[in-house]
């Protein structure tokens, strides 16, 4: 009886495992596999003609390429942002009393719970008259409204675990505040702020509203892909959808042992 | 103690300065756009909006979306983090892959399911081997509104559930095995100890999951895009519509008003209805 119930249980948690994975699978022995697998009746569940010919011509089409481009100078620049806003402001947080600390935590957590995207409506205006429309900078701004308050929240939690003696004592060995902070507090947090410096370009790489509000000529690959969906065929969308994954599931390996820090301490 | 605070506000200003502008100027202005047309001030966006033809159908797909999805998806986190706690080896493994969908984009999970749904995708290839079906069908049009409702259903459920699963499981590493030990030595049943001892400890992280689930669920867009098209309006893909073929900025940014409105109303809702109650260890 207690084997039966092990093997169900096991076979759940192997079923569930396929539902996450398989759908990847077929993306992505669709998007390589080109016209022909995409239009083959009935399907073959199995990778033929597998080709890096269907994904460089893929490529080659007008812009995707340059949307590609686009993708990480913005996720880039996103990223930049965040840590630079989010770094200092989760320092204070971890370490320094101040009055409104709470009253700031809960402005920060509060932002999440709003539809970020939407902003790019009217954003749309006001940018074309500073000549942010289209660029880079304005959608990785946007962008960054998503990603600062995992910034702040996750950074504060990673100073908060380091113990606060180590600084004290780089102070008394003579190290001054800023001193003390870069040879001690930053290599120790420096794995975490990768991984969030990972997590805000997921963010970022995977937006779309935004995107594709802001941007007219300099589409994000994103932005790109949802504006040709009507008329793009189906072996392109597939091998789209492909190149968007990839590097999405990477990142989430990178990122795997913080991620349940971030949401854990992001949900408090 | 001082010199710490004003250090402590150096630091959190540029945040903060910039919070306010990316927030409050766009959001100061949605809804100055929403309330003007052509100049003059008044709801007349407002009846636009609710006058045009797809607006019933957008407000319909979104809610029953919403509704539909989101319980659906608390059900399946809450199984998969009991299943994950329960588990003793490859669970490094599992984690990851179950929290692979919290990377995908909402576009690429629509086009990922646009290639199994489609006419002659593979779902349709496994019902023509199993006999159900003799050749291609097309389940994405708006003659079949209910497998197109059913298909971007099952979409979002594959890519949003891991954000749900994640939050729960943060909230499950902060459960002391201990407490579920003692309910069992007293005797409790396993759903007992589910009902009674996880569940109500969770209910922080459950607020928070479906506070963040359903924000975002009210949101969707390139999923419903990329499998429905037109054929399935939703208030969001509405709102890209008016912006960017209509370049009618008014009904868009009423749009806007409409789904912050409701977002608020369904954050005031969870934070209501699933606040600590008397007696129970907050």
């Amino acid at each position: 009886m207690r084997r039966l119930r092990g093997s169900a249980f096991a076979a759940g948690v192997a079923m569930l495992a396929a539902w996450t994975l398989l759908p990847i699978y077929l993306v992505a022995i669709g998007g390589f596999g080109g016209p022909d697998a995409v239009y083959r009746w009935p399907k073959s569940f199995w990778p033929e003609n597998l080709s890096l010919d269907t994904f460089r011509r893929f490529v080659a089409i007008g812009g995707i390429w340059q949307a590609t481009e686009q993708s990480v100078k913005v996720a880039l620049i996103t990223v930049v942002l965040s840590l630079a806003l989010g770094v200092p402001a989760g320092y204070a947080l971890a370490r320094l009393r101040f009055r409104g600390a709470t009253t700031y935590r809960l402005v920060i957590l509060l932002t999440r719970a709003f539809p970020v995207g939407i902003l790019a409506l009217p954003l749309a205006v006001s940018f074309a008259r500073f000549g942010l429309y289209d660029t880079a900078l304005g959608v990785a701004l946007v962008h960054t409204a998503l990603a600062l308050p995992f910034a702040v929240l996750v950074t504060a939690s990673l100073f908060v675990g380091i113990p606060r003696e180590l600084e004290e004592a780089a102070w008394v060995f003579g190290c001054t505040g800023p001193g003390a902070f870069r040879r001690i507090i930053l290599p120790l947090a420096l794995p975490g702020i990768a991984a969030t410096a990972v997590f805000s370009f997921v963010l970022s790489w995977n937006e779309v509203f935004a995107a594709a509000v802001l941007t007219l000529r300099h589409r994000t690959l994103t932005a790109f892909l949802l504006t040709v969906l009507s008329e793009s065929p189906l072996h392109i969308q597939l091998a789209g959808g492909f190149m968007l994954i990839v590097p999405s599931v990477l990142f989430i390996f990178l990122v795997r042992r913080y991620l349940f820090a971030m949401w854990g301490i992001a949900s408090r | 103690m001082r010199r710490d605070r004003l250090l402590a506000y150096a630091l959190i200003a540029p945040s903060i300065l910039f919070l306010a502008v990316i927030f409050l100027i766009p959001l100061g202005q949605t809804i100055a756009l929403a309330f003007t047309r052509h100049g003059t001030f008044g709801l007349a966006n407002f009846a636009r909006m609710a006058g045009d033809l797809n607006f019933r159908n957008a407000v319909a797909n979104t809610l029953g979306l919403v509704i539909v999805v989101v319980p659906l998806q608390l059900a399946l986190a809450l199984g998969m983090s009991m299943m994950l706690r329960h588990l003793k080896r490859g669970r490094e493994l599992i984690l990851w892959i179950w929290s692979i969908p919290l990377g995908v984009s909402d576009l690429a999970a629509g086009l990922v399911w646009l290639g199994i749904l489609t006419e002659k995708g593979y779902l349709n290839t496994i019902l023509y081997h199993l006999g159900v079906i003799h050749g291609p069908v097309s389940w994405l049009t708006y003659e079949t509104p209910l497998a197109l409702f059913i298909g971007i259903l099952v979409a979002e459920i594959w890519r949003a559930t891991a954000i749900i699963f994640v939050v729960l499981v943060a909230g499950t590493q902060l459960i002391p095995a201990e407490f579920e030990e003692a309910a069992s030595v007293f005797g409790a049943t396993a759903w007992q100890r589910f009902r009674r001892v996880t569940v109500p400890l969770l209910r922080p992280s459950i607020q928070t999951a479906l506070i963040l689930r359903t924000v975002l669920a009210f949101e969707a867009f390139a999923v419903v895009l990329a499998i429905g098209g037109q054929n399935f309006p939703v208030l969001l893909s509405q709102a890209y519509l008016w912006q960017d073929t209509n370049q009618d900025y008014g009904v868009a940014a009423a749009y806007a008003v409409l789904i912050m409105l409701i977002t608020l109303a369904a954050t005031l809702f969870y934070l209501v209805a699933l606040r600590p109650r008397a007696g129970e260890v907050a």
